[in-house]
């Protein structure tokens, strides 16, 4: 068998979100690489030997790039393996997942991101690929081994769903990576702040007598690392954002030229502290939804530029785990395979066009990871996705291919399906 | 529910009028209570809350006879489930539930397998095959008994869950309003204390603005909800200004955790600017009354000498809570079905 045969597929509308380029015509894979694309391309002159995928009409671009999904392998595969893991993101376009260290043990040491590495390789269709603990035991207290978790293969560093509360730590982490180039990712939040909070502090949590988490938890945890990548000059990223407020401070942040990025969860720009209607605990999330004026606020960032990349926060919890009071409850919402579908919205809405949301979804996340995929470019991998933006369906989360169906869009009308997932141009998913 | 709806309520009930069944408090042939559960003041409508308020004036009658017990839950089990521990509430729950004549059975936390690790909703289920007609339960997290109700065929009544909503709390505060004063509309009903912990304060707030009186709630800033203002009430952060007026003076209570340092500073700063005594109370109206839905801590939110004075209503809002507690048992009791299975 050939390791990689040839592959022509006919009769796309291509979108390269890198260069914005949008036209309707086939795309030539050679090596699991792209080849060529465009209007131009002779279909009859296919080399021999190829298969030839009539895409019909549909729409052809890089696969998704999420840098936020939490995945229970090694320690809690009855919630989410790599293989269930790799199956929810193939079938919702997803071709590159960082998995992130909140694992029993968590991934603090190389050997368990050599595990993460050999077990996605031998299960998963897409790419898994780990992050790496920022601190010891995710306990915020000592960095971990930067340089040899970074050589065994994480790509980046962060405590995952929580907030390094020591400023101390915190200072000397970002010091301390910038000798490895390493790249630290952070969940905003004062946890001193929000110890107590379940959902966005306001009126909606004063009539549901729920503790609520102010916006300031975010904001000042954003401001206080800001002081710090100027201080030290880390590469930074923001896990997510999801208040106004934060964007403001990304701004000022961006317009005196600090090289620093951000992301907002898709749950974050689909839904408001309203959907949790009564103690809905599929939608008890961190950060929690805002309100309607800062989903606006996200949309606009995301239509802008200033937030550079969407992500699903995948987290899948048992039934155990969340048919329980709110406040009992655990936080999180599956994201991987709905992710793209949701995301459509805004393109339908016409909030964003087609190439500027796969910048988000797509490129951007890339070249913040350093990875040559994201783009339809000659020489990359042909990590792609075919899907027919328009189509309509019902999300029945017994459908999904999670362990888990914790899902915040449960019966929502959706438009969007995937129907040919490819990664290093071998297809993993068709329907 | 606005005015609105409530007239659209009257003028087509969502269920057919009760016809037959068990004989009321009254003899008289009542409304259908057009509710399954109750599980906040949320949701009901003046009219809801106002025959509560009429059933429970029959059933302090009955209270007051030598003779108290009633046959209208005869046969009907009812279930006290605590998973907070509860003195006053639960015992006039049990009271209420004998006095109708139902069997009562009380289920606290300390005892049951919640503790060894069953979830909320298996209690639910295991408590539900046991076939009760009636469920009163209290939680400590907001929301919790709403949840159980949608798992369980019975009525569910909330006794309290978290810092959401007390409904008979509020209802027998009502109740007791209504008798001292003859009235609710128009009254000015201040609130003071620890609102932002308490399903008292909630409850009230919405009863209160429902029934027209003019509500005002008082406390440090650091125990009011945000956004309280949007709520139906006008906030004060000084006892001298919001008390003046003032037709009924209703305390609450503050948790001992909370009074050194993490909310207000101390016992002693907190009685202060905020416990009421007989000079705070003077620049209410003469004849205002005083309220505390228990227990009291004493020279903490309430001096003594006020707790027991002349206008003080807290002994009677224990005896108006079996009398809410039996009319709110009645009207849930009516959608059973009756001795023909129907």
């Amino acid at each position: 068998m050939v390791r990689h045969r040839p592959t022509l597929i006919i009769n796309a509308h291509l979108v390269d979100p890198e260069t914005g380029r949008e036209e309707k015509g086939a795309l030539a894979i050679e090596n699991g690489l792209i080849h060529e694309w465009g209007h131009a391309i002779d279909a009859s002159a296919k080399p021999e030997g190829a298969l030839v995928i009539d895409a019909k009409g549909r729409v052809l671009t890089p696969g998704l790039i999420d840098l936020r999904a939490f995945v229970g392998e090694p320690g809690a595969e009855h919630r989410e393996s790599l293989a269930s893991a790799s199956r929810a993101a193939a079938a919702g376009g997803v071709t590159t997942v960082v998995c992130m260290p909140d694992t029993n043990p968590p991934v603090d040491d190389p050997a368990v991101v050599d595990y993460i590495i050999r077990r996605a390789r031998d299960t998963a269709g897409v790419r898994l690929i780990p992050a790496a603990a920022l601190t010891k035991g995710l306990h915020g207290k000592e960095m971990t081994e930067f340089g040899l978790l970074g050589a065994a293969g994480a790509i980046f560093f962060t405590d995952g769903a929580r907030s390094v509360a020591n400023a101390q730590v915190m200072r000397r982490a970002f010091t301390y990576a910038r000798d490895f180039d390493a790249l630290i990712v952070h969940h905003v939040e004062e946890p001193t702040l929000s110890i107590d909070g379940v959902m966005n502090e306001g009126e909606l949590s004063s009539r549901l007598g729920l503790p609520g988490i102010p916006k300031a938890a975010e904001t000042i945890m954003l401001e206080r690392d800001l002081a710090l990548v100027r201080l030290t000059g880390a590469r930074y990223h923001a896990a997510m954002i999801s208040c106004a407020e934060s964007l403001e401070i990304i701004k000022r942040a961006k317009d005196e030229g600090l090289s620093i990025t951000c992301g907002v969860s898709i749950n974050n720009l689909a839904l408001n502290e309203n959907d949790i209607g009564s103690y809905r605990t599929f939608l008890k999330l961190s950060p929690p939804l805002r309100a309607e004026e800062d989903r606006r606020a996200m949309i606009e960032g995301v239509a802008s530029g200033l937030i550079d990349v969407i992500v699903s926060d995948h987290n899948p919890q048992d039934v155990e785990a969340k048919r329980q009071p709110f406040i009992e409850c655990a936080d999180g919402a599956i994201g991987l395979e709905t992710m793209l579908s949701v995301a459509l919205r805004l393109v339908h809405n016409g909030d964003v066009t087609m190439p500027k949301l796969f910048r988000a979804l797509s490129t951007t996340p890339a070249d913040i990871l350093g990875l040559p995929q994201g783009r339809l470019r000659k020489g990359t991998p042909a990590d792609l996705i075919l899907f027919d933006p328009d189509e309509p369906f019902i999300l029945d989360p017994e459908k999904l291919h999670s362990r888990c169906k914790n899902t915040p869009f449960d019966g929502s009308r959706l438009q969007g399906r995937v129907h040919m997932t490819m990664v290093d141009g071998r297809i993993v998913q068709e329907s | 529910m606005s005015v609105t709806d409530a007239v659209a309520c009257l003028a087509d009930p969502p269920f057919p009028l009760y016809s037959r069944g068990n004989m009321s408090l009254s003899g008289r042939e009542p409304r259908l209570f057009p509710h399954r559960h109750l599980l906040g003041i949320e949701g009901l409508s003046p009219d809801d809350i106002l025959q509560l308020l009429d059933m429970a004036e029959e059933a302090v009658e009955v209270s007051r006879q030598v003779e108290k017990k009633k046959t209208t839950l005869r046969g009907r089990t009812q279930i006290n489930l605590f998973f907070e521990a509860s003195t006053r509430t639960q015992a006039s729950f049990e009271l209420a539930g004998k006095r109708l004549g139902a069997d009562v059975m009380n289920m606290s936390v300390a005892s049951s397998s919640i503790k060894k690790g069953e979830t909320l909703i298996d209690t639910a289920m295991t408590l539900n095959a046991m076939r009760p007609d009636l469920i009163v339960v209290r939680h400590h997290a907001a929301g919790a008994v709403g949840l159980l109700a949608r798992k369980v065929d019975c009525s569910v009544i909330n006794a309290g869950d978290g810092a959401h909503e007390h409904p008979t709390q509020a209802l027998l505060d009502a109740l007791t309003i209504r008798r001292a004063k003859g009235r609710i509309r128009g009254l000015v009903v201040a609130i003071c204390g620890d609102i932002l912990h308490s399903r008292v304060a909630r409850s009230n707030l919405i009863l209160l603005n429902a029934l027209g009186a003019d509500v005002r709630v008082i406390g440090p800033t650091t125990l009011l909800p945000p956004g309280i203002e949007n709520m139906g009430a006008r906030v004060f952060t000084n006892m001298r200004d919001g008390l003046k007026d003032a037709d009924i003076v209703m305390m609450l209570r503050l948790q001992r955790e909370r009074m050194n340092g993490s909310f207000v500073p101390s016992v002693k700063e907190y009685f202060h600017y905020f416990g009421l005594d007989r000079e705070k109370l003077s620049v209410a109206k003469p004849d205002a009354l005083v309220m505390h839905p228990g227990p009291m801590n004493r020279g903490v939110e309430i001096a003594s000498d006020i707790a027991d004075g002349a206008q003080s209503l807290i002994r009677e809002q224990v005896e108006m809570g079996v009398a809410v507690r039996m009319a709110v048992l009645e009207a849930l009791s009516r959608h059973l079905p009756n001795a023909e299975g129907r």
